[in-house]
């Protein structure tokens, strides 16, 4: 084995892919702004779309509530809701967001309720309608504030304290400490994240020093020259996993700071600052080189693999209709493991990608079972020496490389 | 020098079944000497050439190169050879100095070697004005002019040329030409095969006829002319060739 040839051959494919502006694109440029652009852009959208459908008074129409003065008159007073007359196609309006909501006051409603009669109020809504759901909740908290005054007056008149109805206060406390609850939250798409993009890093890199190759007529040029040709798919196979960790990595990075500055703007609720901090927090130094670790053995699969599929097509264009598909093999696994209850056992662990993407999720949230840790990265690695191995077989094959 | 002894090669085709490329092909090629291998498109030229390049491994028989076989030994045949044809492309995103300097490191060459042979070729080529310019902004004359210090780049003894100035215009043509003639020159064996029979005449001191891949005749083209009554090397050739391609057009 001749370290000097492999890395003759390594430093070569790397000047080259540095100045291909396809490989700098997808290895380089997409990982860093994909989640600047998914998570800060998205996530800006929709705090201004949300914002400005805040900053809208809402039309909510009346039914009824004639003889019911106090009620309208205190649904009236509330602030930014515009109440108006009920017309009899309500309904439509509603669906043709004219109107946000309608709220039904029943007939003889304020007597029944100084009778302590119980009467129902409806609310009619459009439902998952962002705009309509505001409208909604204010009507339903005036309700409510309301039915509570009500509540209270009564146990006043009749000198009983509150706790009547309320026997005791229900509280609800994380203890888990904030890394472990952002963990479990996005511990899984971290995983995801590290596995999908060390595969399409390594896709572009694969089909171009394969079947680009090929194509471009210097397969015999460098066949014609001394070096083995274990030694020139190790320095390609080399190449292709630097592009396939070195995308994973810059994805990684690049989601820890949209993260951080999506938190940032967003103006989420206290617990929810603390949980991102957290995950942002504990993706340090241990937590980066363990998830790291565990996608080497994966990368080097990928890697594998996909040089030996690209090398069997003649063109860059056939490379890619045979590669396509795999990234349908890749997704399922990964997204598999981001399932509500799927959990790390032993016979998980054998089943490639989806035990790496599941082992990532519990690394991101600090847990360390060692000797699943020591089944997946094992199995993992027997994986990727046998992709590995046919792939130097399949470099030796002159059917492969010269296929008419 | 280049033995090849009942050299074959066979490729297993789904229509056609068992296609035999190179039958049993034996010749010499001497250093100092120009060995010119003649047939026409399909003929099994350019299989030989690659089985002599190590590129492709022979079915059956052999062939020694500077005494290194060619199935035991590639990687040293292919460290005492230089091999060129129209299928051996540049690497279009590496300067024309890169890619010499790339197949010299591949060919073991240190560094302070290196240099030295590289700046003696592009010397002699007249290459140094686009020593820093990537392969794919060279004209055709270039890129023929890089591939060559390429091949000369670790100075192998024997040079495989495969149809060397196949769709090339005359100028590129004959600066191929002229190189071969300087390798000879030079005491290298150089093998070299084409369907252009003028080049044939004006270069090579032994040919070799081969059809069907099978080589039918060979010897100097005196010795031709002399067999089949022929002054000239297409008249030759037709009646080498005729019974043969008649017999396969008929298969």
């Amino acid at each position: 084995m001749s370290l000097r040839n492999i890395g003759i051959v390594y430093r070569k494919e790397l000047t080259e892919a540095i100045r291909d502006r396809r490989t700098v694109i997808s290895t380089i440029l997409v990982p860093l702004l994909l989640f600047p652009v998914l998570s800060v852009g998205f996530g800006s959208l929709a705090v201004m779309l949300v914002g400005k459908a805040k900053e809208e008074t809402p039309k909510v129409m009346l039914r009824g509530g004639e003889d019911s003065p106090e009620v309208v008159a205190g649904l009236k007073k509330l602030d930014k809701i515009e109440i108006v007359p009920e017309t009899p196609n309500w309904k439509d309006q509603i669906i043709n967001k004219e109107v946000r909501a309608a709220v039904e006051i029943p007939s003889g409603f304020q007597t029944d309720v100084a009778q302590q009669k119980s009467d129902t109020v409806n609310i009619y809504n459009y439902e998952g309608e962002l705009k309509s759901e505001f409208a909604t909740d204010k009507v339903e908290k005036y309700l409510k504030d309301y039915s509570d005054t009500l509540v209270k007056d009564r146990l006043a008149a009749k000198n009983l304290p509150v706790a009547v109805l309320k026997p005791f206060e229900l509280k609800r406390e994380n203890v888990a400490p904030p890394e472990k609850v952002s963990g479990a939250a996005f511990g899984g798409i971290i995983g995801y994240m590290v596995i999908l993009l060390c595969m399409t890093g390594a896709m572009y890199p694969a089909m171009d020093l394969t079947a680009g190759e090929k194509e471009r007529g210097t397969m015999e040029t460098i066949l014609s020259s001394p070096i083995s040709r274990t030694h020139l798919v190790l320095g390609k196979f080399f190449l292709i996993l630097t592009a396939a960790l070195g995308t994973a990595a810059l994805s990684v990075l690049s989601m820890g700071v949209s993260f951080s500055v999506l938190s940032h703007y967003t103006g989420q609720t206290a617990d929810g600052r603390a949980a991102a901090a957290g995950f942002i927090l504990h993706l340090g130094p241990k937590t980066v080189i363990s998830v790291f670790l565990m996608a080497l053995p994966i990368a080097v699969l990928f890697s594998a693999v996909l040089m030996t599929i690209a090398l069997f097509a003649k063109t860059y264009k056939e490379a890619q209709s045979y590669l396509t598909p795999m990234t349908f093999i890749v997704i399922v696994p990964a997204i598999a493991s981001m399932l509500p209850g799927v959990e790390l056992t032993s016979k998980l662990s054998l089943i490639p990608i989806l035990s790496t993407s599941l082992l990532c999720k519990e690394l991101v949230a600090g847990t360390y079972h060692w000797n699943l840790i020591a089944i997946i990265f094992s199995s993992t690695c027997v994986y990727a020496a046998a992709a590995l191995f046919i792939a130097i077989k399949m470099f030796q094959r002159e059917a492969v490389l010269f296929r008419s | 020098m280049i033995e090849a002894r009942s050299l074959s090669k066979r490729f297993q085709d789904k229509k056609r079944g068992e296609i035999r490329a190179v039958d049993n092909v034996s010749f010499t090629c001497q250093p100092g000497k120009i060995y010119g291998l003649l047939g026409a498109n399909g003929a099994g030229k350019t299989t030989t050439l690659r089985m002599l390049a190590t590129i492709l491994e022979p079915t059956d028989g052999t062939a020694t190169i500077c005494g290194y076989d060619v199935i035991e030994h590639p990687e040293k045949v292919r460290a005492n050879v230089g091999f060129l044809s129209t299928a051996t492309a540049l690497y279009r995103r590496l300067t024309a100095q890169e890619f010499v300097e790339y197949f010299g490191r591949l060919n073991g060459l240190d560094e302070a070697t290196l240099k030295k042979r590289v700046d003696s070729i592009f010397n002699r080529l007249d290459m140094n004005g686009f020593r820093d310019r990537r392969c794919d902004k060279l004209s055709t004359g270039m890129m023929q002019k890089t591939s060559i210090a390429r091949t000369l780049v670790h100075d192998p003894p024997v040079m495989i040329f495969d149809e060397p100035t196949n769709g090339l215009d005359i100028m590129t043509a004959r600066t191929i030409t002229s190189f071969i003639r300087e390798c000879r020159n030079n005491g290298k064996t150089v093998i070299f095969s084409t369907h252009i029979m003028a080049e044939v005449e004006k270069l090579c001191d032994t040919i070799g006829i081969i059809q069907s891949g099978k080589l039918l005749v060979e010897g100097t083209l005196p010795q031709l002319r002399d067999k089949y009554a022929e002054h000239e090397l297409e008249e030759i050739f037709v009646k080498v060739v005729t019974p043969h391609y008649v017999a396969e057009e008929n298969n």
